[in-house]
């Protein structure tokens, strides 16, 4: 049977983001006991409560003999001697060297988040540019259109023109036949009549016109010489 | 309010001590369970923390001298 109604997370619990480290650490009283035990004793038998119970525990343990001096209780003794004067003598410059090292591995990560932020931010403003060039791409299209719309009609005019000149030929070349055409017999029918006119004149004619011209140009010479 | 089950040791009362452990769950994967806490309660409190400081590591290696002290006793 299958829960398709049950919630998946039954919990409230949400890993991220997670909850920073604590500080410090539970505070412990000369490194080995923590310091709780010294609240739990602190009602009862006040300030010096744990002390005196460590005291007579100790007592008890050497009297009984249930801790044994020996050879190792002195080398113990030394060794715990050097610790102790090791942690006094250099604790704090090891707990600097080793918040430094923490400091440099927080230090790297929140580079890498302020990078991975930075790049994040660039990348929506490219995006932000790309939408407004998008935008343009309007203008850019009308542009265009403008442009064909121009070629159509510098070739609608052109073929226009073709067609004018054309047809204009065609009627000059027949404006032309025509003129050459009665210019022809114009010619013609000029030097037909001037051919019949001579032709008509016989000779005789021609000595008495020639004798008419010469009696009035001798009347007009007298009448000039007559005037002067 | 709570049932003795899921009270916390230092809540019960002395005569329930007995009925209390018996409460307890004693299979391996609930032995191993309890280890772990344990263990989770010690490392959070006191290692897994921004400025640990030498008590996390020493309590731990105290434990270790008394433990191997009492195990080697009868040696001595």
């Amino acid at each position: 049977v299958l829960h398709s109604t049950r919630l998946l997370h039954t919990s409230q619990q949400c890993s991220a983001p997670v909850p920073p480290l604590p500080e410090k650490g539970g505070e412990v009283r000369h490194g080995l006991i923590p310091e709780e035990f010294f609240q739990f004793l602190y009602p009862k038998t006040g300030v010096t409560g744990p002390y005196m119970l460590g005291t007579g525990l100790l007592l008890y343990l050497l009297s009984k003999e249930i801790y044994v001096v020996n050879h190792e209780t002195v080398a113990s003794a030394c060794i715990l001697a050097v610790i102790i004067y090791a942690v006094k003598k250099f604790g704090s410059d090891v707990a600097a060297f080793a918040d430094k090292l923490n400091e440099e591995k927080v230090a790297s990560a929140l580079a890498v988040k302020n990078e991975a932020i930075k790049d994040l931010e660039t990348a929506i403003e490219q995006e932000k540019k790309e939408q407004w060039r998008a935008e343009g791409h309007s203008f850019l299209f009308d542009a265009k259109r403008n442009n064909v719309a121009m070629l159509l009609e510098t070739n609608y005019r052109e073929r226009l023109m073709t067609v004018y000149s054309e047809v204009k030929k065609r009627l000059d070349y027949q404006v032309a036949m025509q003129n050459l055409k009665r210019q022809k017999e114009q010619d013609h029918m000029i030097q037909w009549v001037e051919k019949s006119v001579v032709q008509s004149i016989t000779p005789q004619q021609q000595k008495e016109s020639i004798a008419k011209c010469i009696l009035d140009l001798k009347a007009l010479s007298r009448s000039a010489q007559a005037a002067a | 309010s709570v049932l003795l089950k899921d009270t916390k040791l230092l809540d019960v009362k002395l005569g329930q001590l007995p009925t209390w452990l018996a409460m307890r769950d004693f299979t391996p994967g609930g032995i191993a369970g309890a280890l772990r806490r344990g263990y989770d309660r010690y490392y959070n409190k006191y290692i897994n923390v921004k400025k640990g400081g030498l008590a996390g590591v020493s309590m731990v290696l105290a434990g270790y001298v008394v433990v191997s002290y009492i195990w080697s006793y009868s040696h001595i």
